[in-house]
């Protein structure tokens, strides 16, 4: 990678231009009434075509994505992004398709609705989904909607809690308080999981429900789950499943047989569909039937929620199959601890025992602080594995660790690739443990440095113009 | 890697799994297909769908998307990255999305832009939100009956949920009513107003004397935009307004059935801080180079969770891109060559259909630009029919019983008059 320095307003030429547009063979229209007309300059950068696919073709070589290397994120799930599905959303007799063409127009792609619908409900054990959330969080909120129209319907009105545990993703309260939910933590145990005695009393008849995704943010899963659904349930609430876990399952555990009411999934990581730098995602929402009747009235997106990434992950499952499927979560999880195993003897594992899909380290076990040198932290680490190729992992998350650094390989990645990315997590430690100082320098051979973030936040600069 | 972890098979991952959990027997699901079964499934699916000439916008708009745009946002570095959380190995997306937020503020005359949001309608609930945010023991929120339909759906779903009181402005003479406007923010109880740039009529509307009304009121002026409009009409900024919102597909994302699409939202800097989503800011790193990093982070909810101004995470940042590149491409008069092609050929169509006699003039007065409604004489389900058999796509019912036309610059002259035979013939 290399340090590419231009925004596409400095390659500006007046009069230069990039389009092709048909010759207006229809007769001039009034102009727009001056007192409606825009006054000030447009603005925008006047380039040719040339121009434009060099600077982004520039841009794109300073960017790190699953297709050029390892990228272990944790909670992100960065598998790898089938190519067939890239081709099946491009095609025009979808892309075509205005969203208020009615259900006679549009056969094809109400039946790729309908075998999602179903494909998804078989996959996790609900009854039926919606697909119009157009990401996780979204889906959460959903979710929430759908939690609070349930308990209305029923004329109760006074239920506007929710329950969710300290280690949860920061979008289950920030969903939860959007829908206009107080949230109420609960606490982990030790090992990592809810503390049901912890939760017991808080299981009021105020309470709407609890949010938890299985397993946790630890990796770990909630092992007391049967019972947890059953106190819930007993209180008169409903479980909420985050689907941003969901990998490890695919194929051997449906979150709708471990009890949970309504659940969201992410095509973008579970069903392979790309990230695209943060996003199109989608987020559908699957209930059990007893809820079927608490989604017509929502809506949440503008029409029928991201299609075309729907449509990608259609395809992904299609070449999985019932077969190829089962096959998903258990390499995933395979490929979690064997790199657990291998690097348990440098870095901090705070709770022992078989994980899922991901793993917490608290930090390196041997950070090199000496005399006036601090010791390499989680951070230090993250930036040197970018020296070494490899993306980082999620750092700093969840918060019960101080130096978390949590790392989800995912099922589509090499023995080979784990086993490299082993050896450079090793060898990482050991420069801390002799020279923290290599570390704290990191990362060295990046297109840029480490960033003043105080200055960027103190001064914002947030446009091109507030540079000038 | 069994042997490492210290287990003899795989299903003993799940050790901790109770039994009763582990799903027995097959999935409910198809045999895998081959890369070649896919193509080929998905081209009868393809088969099944219309292939019609757009004459409707309503919110989606036909326009024509540059050869260049797809080509360079499937390059991998861009499609397959993560949020640019790690800045020094991002610095592609992270540039980006600095000169998208630019671009919006250019278009919208405002201040500041975030990176995205998911589209045009949840972009107007959170600025609901928002309002509510920014005000005082204010309670309400007004929403302009002009708006597009599916952005008043949206909003009202979220203001359910979120405790916030809906009103509601007439617009019965196809722009949002002062007058009305005035008499609900009498009540004192106004947060914001949401009104439209350009109406759901196609309308280009007077928002003069709007943001005096509202600031008085210490209440805040929320403008719902189509941006490629605002090459050409008064932007949210020169009419005073606090927020823009809108959906950007408008400038050439392709129709795809409704999305992914990318909402946008900018706002006057003194609302920065309330604003949601990632928002990209220029720095500098260590050897003092130009970088660019995901700042004012302190809003969002992996750090503030229940107290964050929004749940959003993913965004629609790829789309951003799509948008970027776009209007690099466009340029000023790209921009504005599109909307006069687009204005001329919706002008001629709405004169062509008003000869035939089948059809009276709504607002005959308001000025518009792409796209217009009419009120049918007769009933325009067989019409409509017609028009679909002979390839096109128009004439879109509303809810007053008007049907909406819309006119891009894909559309031909030849191909409208073809539109204006078939409604003769009928």
């Amino acid at each position: 990678m290399k340090y590419y320095d231009k925004l596409i307003f400095e390659l500006s030429k007046e009069g230069r231009c990039g389009y092709s547009l048909p010759q207006n063979k229809f007769p001039a229209s009034p102009e727009v009434p001056l007192q409606l007309r825009r006054e000030a300059p447009l603005g925008l950068p006047e380039v040719s075509e040339p121009d434009v696919v060099r600077h982004y073709t520039n841009l794109s070589q300073m960017n790190f994505g699953v297709d050029t290397g390892f990228y272990p994120l944790g909670s992100c799930t960065m598998k790898y992004n089938p190519k067939i599905n890239e081709e099946m959303a491009a095609l025009q007799g979808f892309a075509g398709l205005h969203p208020l063409m009615h259900a006679g127009l549009v056969k094809g792609a109400l039946k790729v609705y309908q075998e999602m619908n179903k494909a998804l409900a078989a996959i996790t054990g609900m009854y039926t989904f919606t697909l119009d959330p157009c990401a996780g969080a979204h889906g959460e909120l959903t979710g929430l909607m759908i939690m609070r129209t349930y308990h209305m319907q029923r004329g109760d009105f006074k239920r506007t809690k929710v329950i969710v545990p300290d280690s949860a993703h920061g979008t289950n309260p920030a969903s939860a308080a959007v829908c206009g939910l107080e949230v109420v933590e609960v606490k982990s145990l030790e090992n990592g999981r809810i503390d049901v005695e912890a939760l017991k009393p808080l299981l009021t008849d105020e309470v709407a429900g609890i949010m938890m995704t299985n397993p946790n943010t630890l990796g770990l899963f909630e092992t007391e789950i049967k019972t947890i659904a059953k106190l819930v349930h007993e209180a008169g609430g409903l479980l909420y499943y985050d689907g941003a876990n969901m990998n490890p399952l695919m194929g051997v555990v449906r979150p709708g047989d471990m009890g949970f009411d309504i659940m969201h999934l992410n095509l973008h990581k579970t069903f392979s569909t790309p990230h695209g730098g943060g996003g199109p995602g989608s987020g559908p929402v699957g209930v059990a039937k007893h809820l079927e009747d608490c989604i017509p009235d929502l809506r949440v997106s503008g029409f029928h929620g991201n299609f075309g990434v729907i449509l990608r992950a259609y395809a992904y499952i299609l070449s999985l199959g019932k077969d190829h499927l089962k096959k998903v979560g258990q390499y995933a999880v395979l490929s979690a601890n064997y790199i657990k195993e291998c690097l348990k003897d440098k870095y901090k594992l705070p709770i022992e025992g078989v994980c899922k899909h991901e793993f917490v380290f608290d930090g390196l076990i041997h950070d090199g602080a000496h005399d006036d040198v601090p010791g390499a932290t989680t951070l230090d680490v993250a930036k040197r594995l970018l020296d070494y190729g490899f993306h980082a992992p999620t750092i700093y998350f969840p918060l019960l660790f101080h130096q978390a650094l949590m790392i989800e390989p995912t099922e589509t990645e090499s023995k080979e690739t784990l086993d490299a990315f082993i050896g450079v997590m090793r060898k990482i430690a050991d420069e801390a443990a002799q020279d923290p100082m290599i570390l704290h320098e990191a990362p060295h051979n990046t297109p840029i440095s480490r960033p003043d973030e105080t200055t960027a936040a103190r001064n914002p600069i947030l446009k091109y113009q507030d540079a000038q | 890697m069994l042997d490492r972890i210290g287990v003899k098979k795989l299903e003993d991952l799940y050790s901790d799994v109770p039994a009763e959990f582990l799903k027995k027997g097959a999935y409910a699901l198809p045999d895998a297909m081959s890369e070649q079964e896919i193509r080929d499934y998905f081209a009868s699916l393809e088969a099944m769908n219309a292939s019609l000439k757009v004459f409707v916008g309503q919110g989606a708009y036909d326009h024509y998307t540059p050869a260049v745009i797809p080509y360079l946002c499937s390059r991998s570095e861009f499609l397959t990255a993560y949020t640019p959380y790690q800045c020094e190995i991002s610095q592609g997306t992270l540039r980006y999305i600095f000169e998208y937020q630019s671009m919006i503020c250019a278009l919208t005359g405002l201040d500041v832009s975030n990176a995205s949001m998911y589209d045009g309608p949840t972009a107007a609930a959170e600025a609901m939100k928002m309002a509510i945010a920014c005000t005082r023991k204010k309670t309400r929120v007004l929403l302009s009956k002009a708006l597009l339909p599916h952005v008043i759906k949206v909003v009202e779903t979220y203001a359910k949920f979120h405790g916030v009181e809906m009103g509601y402005l007439d617009a019965s003479e196809g722009q949002t009513s002062l007058q009305a406007l005035r008499e609900e923010l009498s009540r004192g109880d106004v947060a914001g107003v949401i009104v439209p740039s350009v109406n759901r009529y196609g309308i280009i509307e007077d928002h003069s004397g709007f943001a005096d009304a509202i600031h008085a009121e210490k209440a805040i002026l929320v403008e719902y935009c189509d941006p490629s409009a605002l090459a050409v009409v008064k932007t949210p900024g020169e009419w005073g307004a606090d927020i823009a919102v809108g959906d950007g597909q408008s400038l050439g994302l392709p129709l795809c059935y409704g999305g992914p699409y990318v909402g946008f939202m900018a706002v006057k800097k003194e609302h920065m801080r309330k604003m949601p989503g990632r928002i990209v800011g220029q720095t500098v790193d260590k050897e003092g180079r130009r970088v660019f990093v995901l700042t004012l982070q302190a809003r969002e909810q992996h750090i503030k969770r229940e107290k964050a101004t929004s749940n959003i995470c993913s965004n629609e940042s790829l789309m951003a891109l799509w948008v970027t590149i776009y209007l690099s491409l466009m340029g000023p008069e790209g921009l504005r060559e599109v909307n006069r092609i687009s204005s001329d050929g919706a002008h001629y169509l709405k004169a062509e259909l008003l000869k035939t006699g089948k059809f009276d003039d709504v607002f005959p007065d308001k000025p518009f630009l792409k796209e217009f409604v009419l009120k049918p004489k007769a009933f325009p389900g067989l019409l409509q029919k017609r028009l679909e058999e002979a390839g096109f796509f128009a004439a879109l019912d509303t809810e007053e019983g008007y049907v909406s036309f819309c006119v891009t610059e894909k559309r031909s002259k030849e191909e409208t008059d073809r539109l204006v035979a078939i409604v003769k013939e009928g």
